[in-house]
């Protein structure tokens, strides 16, 4: 009895070492910061008492450079498992106040066994970053550790939702492993990221650029479009992570959790959003909240290529993704940017069995040499590539314009759509009025005594003629023309019988997207 | 929301006009110019070693005109044209970034 009395004690004492981390001065460090330690993190993100960590005792096995004399506690990372909602989810947090959080194998390793254990029991993994990067003095052994943790994220996409939260630096090649997750969250004053670091742009181009001007959390929520979410502090950053998985499926075998259903809250009329005139610009997302259960929409890279709106809501009580053109930014046209955005979720949509509704009002590619020279194809490719191969139910609403490429781009019925609405303003043409006009009666503008009122009145011919949902409901190219009040219904009816929507591809290994 | 122009603006796609806002990104694009084919611009930041040519001399195309260290390499940049050296922008030393203008050479009429 007293054996095993004393054999306890010497484990409380064991994990009480480990968890003080790097100690006090450290942690006193940490949180001057503005920081919490790795394991309140965790603590303020799993339901309360769920956290089952493991690997505490793990020892790092760096030999040279007097490394053989240092003990880690944890060896800088603290792993486990939990719960959110009741439901499990598998966890890893850098500690900072630990070598700087500095990743060797033994670390690294801690982090693949609970992203082994998230792959093998299908739920998600959210991993925390906040790192000084490699710990040099392991050498290779550290190069090691992050390619394992890269091929893990790689073999996990797609199969489980993978979250990276940059609560402090994440520098080098630790970046990679967030870049290869589903959304990535970023803080204000917090998060640092880059792949080369103020000191040697300084080095190698005499440049002085500050961290947060580099690559702090508004420069990747904005520029960079690496970061999926931005938040003021901390306790909003993990507000926003227990939000989104309350939309997203624990496993690309389940679908999200439904909840009840519940009528839009919002005051506004979609009646009256937008305007009749193609040429005036309102904020689409006014009509996504005419739409979605509760008028709650979960807006993703909100700061980023806004010139497209993605984002979760729910549509009778469950989880739908909404990709739509935002003609109050940029007029709402496809470029670089706005082309990789919604690619990337509409994959993650079709992996995660999230039925996608896109609404669209664009009139087409940006125009410019930037652009072109940018790769506005292969970039704009991606779209179509990514709605082509979606299985996922596909519903298309048409509110207004919808030319060229872009109409084909916005998963049009020849894209795979299931259904396609068209509201009555909407203008589905090979091109927009002006320059349809110009083309076409190029011949009788030219030989007009008035060259002005001939291009006006055949741009009004042109109107008149095809800048309406008809022509392309006569071809059987949109199912129906719908008033802008059906909406909702429409859509959750064409959801209700998608429910068991079964699509087949040819086998293969994989298909290979424009990347 | 995006840090954008909080007016409207008038916005031309494809021969239509739009009132709309503009993004940061696209407001500070790069206005494209035609390169001058005697330019030699720096394609890495890096460090100027030496330099193998003066102002006034005749270069032949592929004439070695300086040693460029980068990503950890000499790399040798050579006359992208045969003509005479007007400008050489760079001292030995100099720390460079991507797209300096390093020298100049007028090419020779064809």
């Amino acid at each position: 009895m007293a054996d095993l009395t004393k054999s306890i004690l010497t484990l409380r004492e064991k994990k009480a070492i480990v968890e003080k981390g790097g100690g006090e001065a450290a942690i006193e460090k940490q949180v001057a910061m503005g920081k919490l330690t790795a394991r309140e993190r965790i603590q303020a993100i799993l339901d309360k008492n769920s956290f089952h960590e493991t690997d505490m005792f793990v020892k790092h096995d760096g030999r040279d450079f007097g490394m053989d004399k240092k003990e880690f506690a944890a060896d800088g990372v603290v792993t486990g498992t939990g719960t959110i909602g009741g439901a499990p989810v598998c966890i890893y947090a850098q500690d900072f106040t630990v070598a700087g959080g500095s990743l060797g194998l033994q670390h690294a390793r801690k982090i693949t066994k609970v992203m082994d254990i998230a792959l093998k029991m299908k739920c998600p993994v959210i991993g925390i970053n906040d790192s000084g990067g490699a710990r040099i003095q392991e050498g290779v052994s550290a190069l090691a550790g992050y390619g394992e943790i890269f091929y893990r994220n790689t073999i996990a996409s797609g199969v489980i939702p993978q979250l990276s939260l940059i609560l402090g630096p994440c520098a080098g090649g630790a970046v990679y492993s967030p870049a290869l997750t589903d959304f990535v969250f970023v803080v204000e004053g917090i998060s640092k990221m880059f792949i080369t670091g103020p000191n040697v742009i300084k080095t190698v181009l005499g440049e002085d650029i500050s961290m947060e001007d580099l690559g702090g959390a508004r420069v990747h929520a904005e520029i960079t479009g690496n970061a999926h979410f931005y938040a003021l502090n901390e306790e909003e950053c993990f507000e926003q992570v227990k939000n989104l998985l309350k939309f997203i499926p624990w496993n690309n075998q389940q679908k999200a959790p439904a909840v009840k259903a519940k009528e839009p809250k919002t005051k506004l009329n979609i009646e009256e959003i937008v305007p009749s005139d193609p040429k005036q610009p309102y904020d689409v997302r006014d009509v996504i909240r005419c739409i979605v259960d509760d008028s709650d929409f979960l807006e993703i890279q909100e700061l980023w290529a806004a010139n497209i709106v993605i984002g979760f809501g729910r549509m009778g009580g469950e989880t739908v993704g909404f990709v739509a053109n935002q003609p109050m930014v940029l007029a709402g046209v496809l470029d670089c940017d706005s082309a990789d955005k919604a690619a990337r979720f509409i994959r993650f949509c079709d992996s995660f069995n999230i039925p996608i509704v896109t609404l669209e009002d664009m009139p087409g590619y940006l125009p410019g040499v930037d652009q072109e020279h940018a790769g506005v194809i292969r970039h704009g490719a991606k779209v179509l590539y990514a709605y082509s191969e979606a299985t996922v139910p596909k519903v298309t609403v048409i509110l207004r314009k919808a030319y060229g490429g872009g109409y084909i781009a916005m998963n049009s019925r020849h894209l795979g759509a299931d259904f396609m609405f068209a509201w009555p303003t909407a203008e589905i043409a090979v091109m927009g009025p002006d320059g349809a006009a110009n083309i076409i009666f190029r011949k009788e503008i030219m030989e007009a005594e008035d060259q002005e009122a001939m291009r006006q009145e055949k741009v009004n011919e042109y109107i008149e003629k095809f800048a309406n949902p008809y022509v392309a409901a006569s071809k059987g190219f949109v199912d129906t023309v719908i008033e802008p009040k059906e909406t909702r219904t429409q859509i959750l009816h064409a959801l209700k019988l998608s429910a068991l929507k079964e699509e087949c591809r040819p086998e293969r290994k994989h298909g290979l997207p424009p990347f | 929301m995006e840090k954008i122009d909080k007016k409207y603006v008038d916005f031309s796609v494809m021969a239509g006009t739009y009132k709309t806002r503009l993004t940061k990104k696209f407001s500070n694009r790069p206005q494209w110019n035609k390169p001058e084919p005697g330019d030699v611009l720096s394609n890495l930041p890096g460090t100027i070693i030496q330099i193998k040519v003066k102002v006034g001399e005749k270069v032949e195309a592929g004439q070695l005109l300086l040693i460029h260290e980068a990503m950890k390499m000499l790399n040798r940049v050579v006359a992208p044209v045969s003509g005479i050296v007007t400008d050489i922008n760079v001292n030995v030393g100099d720390k460079i970034g991507k797209n300096h203008l390093m020298i100049k050479i007028v090419e020779n009429e064809k």
